[in-house]
This record gives C-alpha cells, structure tokens and sequence, in this order.
C-alpha cells in the first residue's frame, strides 16, 4: 500500500559517474529533521547541488538541463554509509523510480525497494555502455522491465537481465510492501515469540 | 542439516527464522529493538496511518542521541526542529509505552553506548536499530545492524523484519598489537585493506587471539566499523569476558536466569570445520596506528606511510582524485605534520571510558595546542561519571580541554557542533565522507591515542612518542 507499483519503465537518465556515492551526499544529515516523509527531494545531493549561498552549481548533473528523466545511473558502490532510508526518500521524491549502478550498498539497496524505487544490478561493462551512450545523446532512453527483468539501451538494444528475488518482484509489481505481509501473519509471529 | 558444523553467525541466524519465504527473504524475529529521534517519527507516523498498534513495546528502547546539545542540556533545545524531533520520540514512546531515555535523564546517552552499558545487549540477540552502526552490538556475540524507517516500522508493528540471510565471512587477526595500535587502528586497517565495498552481501566473525585478547568496549569499536567495509554487521564469539562485562547490569539477567542464559551462550561459537563463503587472514604486527587521507573510512594507511598514488589503486581514478582535491591533499604526500584545527573525541565508535582513558594517557601533564578546537564528547552520562570518577576531568582540564555532555556530536554534526568549511578536524569517529562533520569540512578518522597526540601537537603526530 505503500507506493506505486513498478511494471515498466521507459525514460532518459541522469548520469552520476562517481564511485561510493554514500548517502551522506545524497541527503547530508543536516536535512534529516523532519517527522514526516516530505519535501526530501528538494535537499537532493544538497552539496553537491548547491552552494553555500543555496546557489545551484552549474557543473552538478541535476543543475543541467541537458539531463533528466526518471533513471539515475551512478557508479560502483551506490548507497554506502548511513542507513537512512531519507536518502532513498529524496531520489523517490525527486522523481527517480530506479537507480541503475554496477554495485549497491545493502542497505540502500533494500530501503529502495521498500520506498518503491527499482535497484538495477548491472555488469561494470554495461554501466560503462550506458554512461557512453548517454554522453553521445543525453536524451537516449532505458527500457527496464521488472516482468522481464531486463533492462535495455534503446539506442543500440543492448540488453542485459538483473535479479531481483520473486517476492520482492511480485511487491513491486503489485505495490505491496512488507508491513502488509507481516501483519497478515501476526498470530505465527506471536506464536513464535510465545515459545522462545 | 542440523547435525552439519555452523558458524556463530548461523546459530543466532537460524534460531530466529520464523518463516522462510521461497525465493524471498526470511521473516526474522528481533529480540531488541533500539529508537532514537531521528529515523523513528515517519515509522510511527505510519502505524498511525495503518491503524496498527506496537506489539512487544517492552522489546523497544529509545534514547535522544543524533541531534541533542552537547552544552547547556538543561534548557529547551534551540533549534526547532530538532526539538521537534525529540518531543515527537516522547510523545510516541509514552503512547505506546516503550522505555525512553531523553534529554535529561541519567541514563541518556548514544544508543550504542547505552545498550550495552546498560545490560540490555545480550549474546545471542537479534538487535536493530534505525543506525547503521548497530553492528556495534555484535561485540557480544549477537546478530546486530542497521536498518531503514520503513524496517522500523515492521519491528515496532510485529517485531519481525524481512532479510535475506546474507553471506558469512570470517576475518582472522592472529599476533601481538605493536604499541599504540588499538582496536580502532585494527578495524581501519582492515577496512583499508578490503575497501568501503568488500564485505558487502556479507555478515562477518572477527576471530583469532587479537579479538580474543581484547576488551569488550575494543570489540565494540572493531563491531561498530562493519558496516564501513560494507557488511551488513560484525560479530565475536562470547566469552569470559564477555560475560564478566554482562554479569551486574541492571538489566542483565540475575540469578536463575543468568545461569540459564549463560548456558547457552557458552554454546555460541562457530563449529570446527564449519564452512565460510570467503575468509581472510591479518597479521597483527603488520598493523601500526592509522589515519585516513581521503572522503570514504577505506581512504586509511599507517601514519607513517604516504598517501597511495592513484595509478597504483584498482579503478576509480576520476573518484580518487575528486577525493584528494577536496581534502587538499596531493598523492605521496605524508600525512604527518599536516596542519589539525579540530580535534572530536566521542561518538559511539570511540565514546567509551577506554577511549577518554587512552585519550588522557597522551594529554596529561601536556597543553592542548592553541590553535586546536577540541570537542571531548562522552558517549552517555554513565561513561561522563567515570570521567569525573577517575580523575580524568582533572587530567583534561589541566590540559585546556573541555568537557562536554553525551550526544552523536560532530560525527555527524546534526546539532551544533560543526566542523567548518575548508577545516580539518582528526576525528575518532566513524566517517570522513565529505561534509560529513558540517559543509565542507574535512575530516582524518582516527584513534583516541592519534587525536590526543593530533590535539597536543597541533599536526598530525604519530602517538608512539608520547608513549
């Protein structure tokens, strides 16, 4: 009940070329002090965006308007350091529904998806493929489909799959989340605890 | 099955499956569940709007920790929407009555410091908490990490979370510690040496005479640094000393129980011939004091060795050299005798009384540097009495240091202790990411020892002089 469901998704992307992205910058903790789930998007990679005068710097990928669309691509390591799902909040709440990198944190990677935001695996040599196609045209496009796991380089049709474990796939696919499943199996978990 | 040789790591694991999900995670059952201010209010905010209640309050503990003061705890916290934030944790806890250790009350502290001084970490536990330094649990034998709001928000509900059982490695330190190479100099070697990325998918056991030899709060140190390696968490098999560490606390178990708890937690510890997925070996004597260089805690080197040269480092050159140009610092440069304007000793890495006890080894009888802004931030206020209880307020003060009270502080400076931009600060935290301790700041990770020789000299000083 949480968030969209995902089935496929068709966009341009936004590419981050930097390895060990953590998620210090990409909500730096500064901007953690709300109590509800709001306006995250806004302090999106906050320093990296801005400057100390709140002035976009215009060599930042998110200052260009070159690039957009609904897929951020970033290097190896995405998501490392703090558990703070805000950070996967802030890509959500900008607009991003899949972050696409060669390796992810663990965490990062399992607070996406329970945000409603794919996490795409790809091999080094694909991310490699997609940050040179999109360095030629800024507007080439991704197809990812969750049914068929696969994501796809429009331009050449390069095609690579991904995993995802079969529940987390039938969550996504439905808008589910966790905290339905759990609570339908409450009496087991009581039961459980019971005999501890 | 049951009969195979298993790991530490699978006994805990394994005993606390409820269900196993075919080609899905495992609903896995948590015995304690820590809160603090900052990643719970969204979580409650969302069982109100399920319209579910909290199952097993006495299974949560809260502390306010991230965002509090670390002067003046007396009066109303200033800014408002940490204040906000820490009456949203009161509020929350007193509705659903689970235990909640604010501003104030004598037991406040970091959560990581506080859970087990308090005698509520136990081996053999499944602990979380909204931090990712939850790992630092594992020090006790338990299976301990960090998880996000909406993982809050299923413990709170059902006391249960989602995972898939990760991987298991074990890291082997065998030898004799040089002198002035403590617990945090073995972690940050390690993590320099598999990178912020190389134990990711895995859960690990730190084992071999260097974890055996060690004190509880060195282990909790080693635990607490996990996650910068990537791991989901650490853990060590309990002990004897382990055990006279639990034994008394006052919310350990007494009596009967603790002999039957303690049974058991004799029996945790990984088979013979039990298999890991990957396992590596440390020599002790190959580890001598560490400071790191760049923006990520496996940025890490002996402090007397010289920063690496790109080309000699696997991939990444762009990220390493976008790295070096926001610490100022060039390839091959040495870090000793670079210019320290801060100096933070706390957080819930290095905020325990060994720390502050090493810390005053160096400074006393010595001046802090003039130049130096020094932040002495005890974990909790049980660690801050035995500050004053062992003469070692007298030894900083004498010294020109301040002390100041319990908080996460400048580790992730969500209050008012920032580092400023363009400063370098040596820290015994836990991250040098970039404005990690306050925009622009630039930070060295270091031990208690480095950051007192760091705080003396007014440069980055190799401690083993002092010693």
């Amino acid at each position: 009940m949480a968030y969209d469901s995902f089935n496929v998704l068709r966009s341009s992307a936004v590419p981050l070329p930097i390895e060990n992205v953590d998620t210090d910058q990409i909500i730096p903790a500064r901007f953690l002090k709300a109590t509800e789930r709001k306006g995250f998007g806004d302090n999106l990679f906050r320093d990296w965006r801005f400057d100390k005068n709140d002035q976009p710097k215009s060599d930042f990928v998110l200052n260009n308007p070159t690039y957009s669309g609904k897929i951020l691509v970033g290097g190896k390591n995405f998501g490392s350091g703090s558990s703070r799902e805000h950070a996967a909040w802030a890509i959500y709440d900008y607009g991003f529904r899949c972050v696409v990198s060669s390796f992810f944190a663990d965490i990062f990677r399992g607070n996406s998806i329970n945000v409603g935001i794919l996490p795409v695996q790809v091999s080094p040599e694909f991310l490699h493929q997609i940050f040179t196609e999109i360095e030629k045209d800024p507007k080439a496009e991704l197809e990812i489909s969750l049914p068929e796991q696969t994501i796809t380089l429009v331009s050449t049709g390069a095609s690579e799959s991904f995993q995802i474990n079969g529940y987390k796939k039938h969550n996504l696919l439905n808008g589910f989340d966790d905290i339905d499943y759990l609570q339908a199996m409450k009496d087991e978990i009581a039961t459980f605890a019971l005999n501890r | 099955m049951s009969n195979s040789p298993k790991t530490l790591f699978d006994k805990v694991w394994d005993s606390h499956v409820v269900r196993q999900i075919a080609d899905g995670p495992d609903v896995f059952f948590i015995d304690r569940h820590f809160i603090h201010e900052v990643t719970s209010p969204v979580a409650f905010l969302g069982l109100e709007q399920r319209g579910v209640s909290v199952l097993f309050p006495e299974k949560t503990f809260a502390t306010a920790d991230h965002n509090t003061p670390t002067i003046n705890q007396h009066l109303p916290v200033e800014d408002p929407l940490s204040a906000n934030q820490l009456l949203q944790l009161e509020k929350n806890t007193s509705k659903y009555g689970i235990s909640h250790w604010g501003l104030g009350n004598p037991k406040n502290g970091i959560v990581h410091v506080v859970g087990p001084e308090n005698g509520i970490t136990l081996p053999g536990m499944t602990i979380v908490c909204g931090d990712s330094h939850t790992s630092t649990h594992g020090a006790f034998g338990a299976i301990a990490f960090g998880i996000g709001t909406s993982e809050v928000e299923m413990v709170l509900s059902s006391q249960c979370i989602m995972q898939p059982k990760p991987l298991k490695m074990r890291i082997n330190v065998n030898g004799q510690l040089g002198k002035g190479v403590t617990p945090k100099d073995v972690a940050l070697y390690i993590i320099s040496k598999l990178s912020t990325s190389g134990a990711t998918g895995y859960f690990v056991e730190y084992a071999g005479d260097v974890f055996e030899n060690m004190s509880m709060e060195g282990r909790m140190t080693v635990c607490n640094l996990s996650i910068e390696m990537g791991a989901r968490g650490g853990m060590i098999a309990p002990d004897q000393t382990t055990f006279d560490y639990i034994h008394g606390r006052e919310l350990a178990p007494k009596g009967a129980e603790w002999d039957r708890q303690l049974a058991y937690w004799k029996t945790l510890k990984t088979d013979p011939n039990a298999v890991f997925d990957k396992e590596i070996t440390f020599s002790a004597s190959d580890i001598e004091p560490m400071i790191t260089y760049g923006t990520n805690p496996g940025m890490g080197m002996g402090i007397s060795k010289q920063i690496p040269i790109a080309k000699d480092l696997e991939g990444g050159a762009s990220t390493y050299a976008k790295s070096l140009d926001y610490m100022g610092f060039e390839e091959n440069d040495s870090m000793i005798g670079k210019k320290v304007d801060y100096v933070f000793i706390g957080s819930c890495t290095n905020g325990r009384i060994e720390d502050f006890r090493a810390f005053a080894s160096i400074i006393k009888g010595r001046k802090k540097a003039d130049h130096v802004t020094a932040w002495v931030v005890p974990g909790s206020h049980v660690v801050e009495a035995q500050i004053h209880a062992e003469g070692i307020y007298d030894i900083l003060t004498e010294a020109g240091f301040a002390l100041r009270q319990p908080g996460c502080s400048a580790c992730l400076a969500m209050n008012d202790d920032k580092i400023p931009a363009g400063k370098y600060a040596v820290s015994t935290s836990n991250r040098n990411f970039e404005g990690r301790q306050g925009p622009g700041s630039r930070t060295l990770l270091a031990s208690p020892l480095v950051a007192a020789a760091a705080a003396i000299t007014g440069v980055v000083t190799d401690p083993r002089q002092f010693l």
